[in-house]
């Protein structure tokens, strides 16, 4: 068969089937609006406010690690808010809305070739629940008692009761709510996301010629909507305990010489919703970050992604299989000790794919042209991290090994490195990636290096060290480290250090929202197409892309998202909706 | 060119500081070093491995950085190598697998021939139990906790009233002996951790769990708790000494068993008794207290 | 937690069905151009907003289903007593039945363009899940009355939070069906109200199917049920 070019016999691209929604005033095109694309940018500055209010609060963690004793209003009680809000925050009101509330809707619609989502009206819905969502969040900063100090797992019964902050005040409450709001908010987003990869392709653009970082958006987003409803039942469940006196999760308890009305419930079955819906939440972070440092090392390297197809499986294949792992986290809670057998091998198999996923990334850059550019860099720090906090979850993973591991230092290294400083160096890869499609201005180069080195250096000496103190035995979410007698000297002064390093990383960040916001008005222009990419987004026809993407007619996709370097091509890369056929061994579909 | 060496440095770097740092696990003092040896082969595994991904990636930046009409290969994927890198990786994992599970199998398989040990968790300290004469402990219930039973052992349980309480003191373990550790709560979760041992499990209300091992050596090891259990959790600390048989009879010759405790109070040691453990729990209370108004 | 294992192994089946026939193993970069066979693989002849309701009913399926598995779990616990369930909840069965009826033919007329029938049915599918979600509370005051709070059992608690939730969500399906039925008088396109009454009907077998589920959760029959599969296995 030959190749089609697009001359008679094909239609013409067809009108969006959702009639276009036209905005009217300055509200309804900036603040209510239901475009896509301002919904994404309301997602990620939203996420990034609260974000720097994690990012504050780890410093005050940091403080009292490093230097414990000194500051005196960092109280055990106060230490515990921090850790909750901090963990909360980062993997669910920042990394979770970024990743899909933003950069699934900044990058769906114009990856697919659409117009807009399909159903846009429920996406801004979403947008407005989840800044409520973040609101109620913030007001437990405020309510008495304070926010909740319960460590971000939640885990009752201590999560409900008067010795641990918040428990019998307003925090724990409103932590909940919040919880329920922004899976209800997230759930309108979603279907956004799912159906529009399903339905609102443009002509030609098949499954198996998406960029990687719509496959992993939409898996991720499949997999969160099948995950958030055991957080949603898990938290409606212990607001009733809370509020209502039943007993889901509280058993019989004597506290302090006192005995509660509570009475039969099992806390184990808490830890079995929430891990259901916490671990698959690990790759909800981590699947987007894979799909997009595949877009990213494929354009920066000049070169198609290795096994393209094997990566998609591999997405694919992840997502299922982190369905079956959830108790992974919960060796040592006491569970029945055989499910130990099952769990340690489902999470060592998941580690298989995950491994073909790295192999295929640093093939892409063999034989490659690797241009070193900041996405670029980001995306080999990305690499460099992933590798090492996939490797100790090897550790974590394999049950026995986690006996001693678990609830140390080693546990925060850990999934700071796999879950926390990876996603989030995908994330800024990512932002310099897409800033100039966003604002049609590049972000100052120079700053860029500036905050890369340091984030990603820091940030290694920040979590590598962190290791070993786990190794020691030293216990996670301790407030104060005093009379430990495992810990030498040498351990505190190793403590300090690490403190050290994460204010300066922190600071690192501020460059970088200078950057962003100095860029707007004082980078320099982009044009439409600066990475020479090939992706349906690079091909608007205005940049910033206008209300409605692509103007008059959506583009026809002829090839993959990989066309870089075809042998026989003039330039070294062939935009997606460019017709004709390159390249020697060929063979038409 | 500075990528590729930063990319090295961060290799050699790590391996030197694993090699050369003092940060370290405590001594082992258990038998468990099998999980040592489980996590040193991890280790080797996975070290290799991180060494080799990332010095290959700054081999590809090094030799392959874009340079002015350089045209990257065209290659979309290699089945071979790929299928090899999947078996490579699937063989790598089981041999971490293997290990792992066998020793775990261990791990949850308790020797016929261990005493047992009941530790009690409550908001903040630790409390102990050990069978009496009859080798055997009573039955607990949670509702059955009161000042003067405050491990809710139940009253009319026969077995439980030779029982030996150990309420927020030292607990002591002969040397050389399997011992499986009982892990109740009265109040929130807890979990029963000592470094040295390597071993820790939750403890969970409303229902025993347990882990097993042997001490190995004599010495004084600090408890901790491992579950984040209220604000009192950094300050809930206990002590395990382990000693010689002889000295560990000593000791348990002078612990109070729990008919002796509920006895209706009229002696005077009886009293001193009750003084000597006031509880560790309601002190940390007070001291998180004058932290708080601080 | 098998019961949401098993939920989500039927999703699977969905996902994989249509991931089979999304040509995974075909080489996307020798394929160039716009061939005719892609063109069936572009995206479903059914209805966008059919597909969304349909992604959703998954996400509500997976809800009740973990709702479900926790109360297996929970009813494992000694201090679980049954509460013996209200007459009127087969009347609110029966009710929940005739609306979803009700509606289907609504769809039926719909496709026959009866804009009469249609606006019959709608009427009569929102006054009868009034009468359900009526009847559901009045069975919730009569178990209070009869002293089955809340918190007094496990089972109790369970039985008002699945009735509760699913009540909420017969609720927000009378939001659905109240804009389609003022359509309905008001005259939209008749494609439109068709899809309209087509989404309503979809969503009311959805959750008329989740009502029997529990309904037969809550009498105890789905325990008895999957004990007696149990046995015959062992
Ligand atoms: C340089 C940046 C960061 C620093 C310095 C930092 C620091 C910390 C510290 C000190 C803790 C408490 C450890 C403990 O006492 O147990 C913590 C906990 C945590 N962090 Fe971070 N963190 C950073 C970034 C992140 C990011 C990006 C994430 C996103 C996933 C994250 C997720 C968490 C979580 C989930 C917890 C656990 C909270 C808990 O124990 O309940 N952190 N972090
Ligand atoms: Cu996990
Ligand atoms: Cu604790």
């Amino acid at each position: 068969m030959v190749d089609i070019t697009p001359a008679d016999g094909i239609p013409p691209a067809e009108v969006a089937e959702v009639e276009l929604y036209h905005p009217h005033g300055w509200w309804t095109k900036y603040v209510f609006s239901q475009d896509a694309k301002v919904i994404a940018v309301q997602y990620s500055a939203t996420a990034t406010a609260i974000g720097l209010v994690a990012l504050v609060l780890s410093w005050l963690m940091r403080l009292q690690l490093g230097f414990p004793g000194t500051f005196d209003f960092i109280t055990p009680e106060a230490y515990y808010q921090f850790i909750t809000m901090h963990g909360m925050i980062m993997v669910i009101y920042l990394l979770t809305a970024l990743f899909l509330g933003g950069f699934g809707n900044y990058l769906i619609p114009l990856m697919v070739g659409a117009r807009d989502m399909v159903f846009p009206y429920v996406n801004m819905l979403s947008y407005w629940i989840y800044l409520l969502a973040v609101l109620v969040l913030v007001s437990s900063f405020f309510a008495p008692g304070g926010p909740t100090g319960a460590g971000w797992t939640l885990y009752p019964p201590q999560a409900i009761m008067s010795g641990t902050p918040g428990g019998q005040d307003w925090g724990i409450i409103l932590m909940l709510s919040s919880l329920i709001l922004f899976i209800i908010g997230f759930t309108m987003g979603g279907l956004n996301y799912v159906v529009t990869v399903l339905q609102g392709r443009t002509r030609g653009m098949t499954m198996m010629r998406l960029p990687l970082t719509v496959w992993g958006i939409f898996t991720a987003t499949v997999m969160a909507l099948l995950a958030f409803p055991a957080l949603f039942v898990a938290s409606v469940m212990m607001l009733l305990d809370r509020v209502l006196g039943t007993s889901f999760f509280m058993p019989a308890i004597s506290e302090m010489g006192e005995q509660l009305q509570h009475n039969g419930g099992s806390p184990i079955l808490f830890q079995h919703l929430f891990w259901f819906f916490g671990h698959p939440e690990v790759y909800i972070v981590a699947l987007p970050a894979f799909g997009i440092v595949s877009d990213l090392i494929s354009t920066h390297a000049r070169k198609n992604i290795f096994g393209y197809r094997m990566m998609v499986w591999a997405i694919v294949g992840i997502g299922a299989l982190s369905f079956v792992v959830w108790a992974h986290h919960m060796y040592v809670s006491g569970m029945h000790p055989y499910f130990g057998f099952f769990f340690a091998t489902t999470t060592l198999i998941i580690a298989i794919p995950t491994a073909i996923k790295v192999y295929n990334w640093v093939l892409t850059l063999w034989r490659g042209d690797i241009h070193l550019t900041i996405p670029m860099l980001f995306a080999l720090a990305f690499i460099v991290t992933f590798v090492n906090g996939g490797l100790t979850g090897l550790f974590l993973g394999n049950v026995v090994v986690d006996v001693p591991l678990s609830d140390t230092m080693f546990v925060v290294a850990h999934f700071h490195m796999v879950m926390g400083v990876a996603p989030i160096l995908v994330v800024f890869g990512a932002i310099y990636h897409w800033y100039p499609k966003v604002t049609g201005r590049m972000l100052d180069e120079t700053l860029g290096r500036f905050h890369f080195w340091v984030t990603f250096l820091g940030a290694y000496l920040i979590f590598f060290p962190m290791h070993y103190l786990g190794l020691m035995g030293v216990p996670r979410r301790y407030a104060e480290l005093t009379d430990m007698t495992i810990m030498t000297e040498s351990a505190h002064h190793l403590n300090s250090f690490i403190s050290i390093m994460a204010f300066i990383v922190g600071f690192a960040q501020m460059v970088f929202l200078f950057n962003l916001i100095w860029s707007i008005r004082h980078g320099r222009e982009a044009g439409g197409n600066p990475w020479r990419a090939t992706t349906l987004e690079w091909q608007t026809p205005q940049t910033p892309p206008a209300h409605g993407n692509f103007g008059k007619d959506l583009p026809i996709v002829y090839r993959w998202a990989y066309d870089y370097s075809v042998p026989g091509a003039k330039e070294d890369f062939i935009p997606q909706n460019m017709p004709g056929s390159f390249g020697p061994s060929r063979e038409p579909a | 060119m500075a990528v590729a060496l930063v990319l090295v440095l961060i290799v050699v770097g790590s391996v030197l500081f694993h090699l050369l740092s003092p940060w370290w696990w405590t001594p082992i003092a258990s038998n468990w070093a099998y999980i040592d040896n489980t996590i040193i082969i991890t280790f080797w595994i996975t070290g290799v491995v991180f060494a080799a991904v990332v010095l290959f990636m700054a081999y590809c930046v090094f030799r392959f950085r874009h340079r002015e009409g350089n045209r990257a290969a065209y290659e979309p994927e290699n089945k071979r190598l790929e299928s090899w890198l999947t078996i490579v990786t699937a063989v790598g994992v089981t041999a971490l697998l293997v290990p792992g599970l066998f020793v775990w199998s261990r791990f949850v398989n308790v020797p016929s021939d261990a005493t047992e040990v009941e530790v009690v968790g409550q908001q903040w300290q630790w409390s102990f139990r050990l069978p009496g004469r009859d080798g055997k402990l009573g039955t607990s219930d949670t509702r059955d906790v009161t000042a003067d039973n405050p491990l809710g052992v139940i009253p009319k349980d026969p077995n439980g009233q030779d029982d030996v309480v150990v309420e927020a003191a030292d607990l002591h373990l002969p040397v050389g002996k399997p011992v499986k550790m009982l892990l109740r709560s009265i109040d929130v979760l807890h979990d029963f951790y000592v470094p040295e041992f390597r071993a820790k499990m939750d403890m969970i209300p409303g229902s025993v769990t347990y882990f097993w091992f042997t001490p190995t050596r004599t010495g004084t090891f600090q408890v901790l708790c491992a579950e984040l259990c209220g604000q009192g959790h950094p300050m809930m600390h206990g002590v395990v000494m382990v000693d010689t048989q002889q000295d560990y009879m000593a000791w348990l010759g002078q612990q109070q068993t729990f008919a002796q405790l509920s006895a209706p109070k009229q002696t005077g040691s009886a009293d001193e008794t009750t003084g000597q453990t006031a509880a560790l729990g309601p002190e940390i209370a007070a001291r998180l207290e004058t932290v708080g108004s601080r | 937690m098998s019961v949401i294992l098993v939920f989500l192994l039927v999703i699977a089946g969905f996902a994989g069905w249509w991931l089979s026939h999304q040509r995974l193993m075909a080489k996307p970069w020798l394929e160039q151009g716009l061939a005719s066979d892609f063109v069936g693989l572009d995206r479903s002849a059914l209805p966008t907003a059919k597909i969304g309701l349909g992604v959703f009913l998954a996400v509500v399926g997976c809800l009740f289903a973990l709702f479900t598995s926790a109360y297996f779990m929970r009813m494992a616990v000694s201090d679980w007593q049954p509460l013996p369930l209200p007459r009127l909840l087969w009347l609110n069965t029966g009710v929940l039945v005739l609306s979803s009826v009700a509606l289907h033919c609504t769809s039926v007329a719909a496709r026959r363009g009866q804009i009469d029938t249609v606006r019959l049915g709608l009427a009569t599918a929102g006054l009868t899940t009034l009468a359900f979600l009526v009847g559901q509370l009045m069975a919730w005051r009569q178990l209070t009355a009869d002293g089955y709070f809340l918190a007094s059992n496990p089972a109790n608690s369970f039985f008002y939070l699945i009735t509760g939730m699913h009540g909420l969500h017969v609720l927000g399906g009378l939001v659905a069906l109240g804009r389609t039925t003022t359509s309905a008088w008001a005259g939209t396109r008749p494609e439109r109200l068709r899809l309209g009454v087509e989404l309503c009907a979809m969503y009311w077998h959805f959750l008329l199917f989740v009502w029997l589920a529990i309904f037969a959760l809550l009498a105890g029959w789905a325990a008895t049920f999957i004990d007696i599969c149990r046995q015959m296995l062992t």
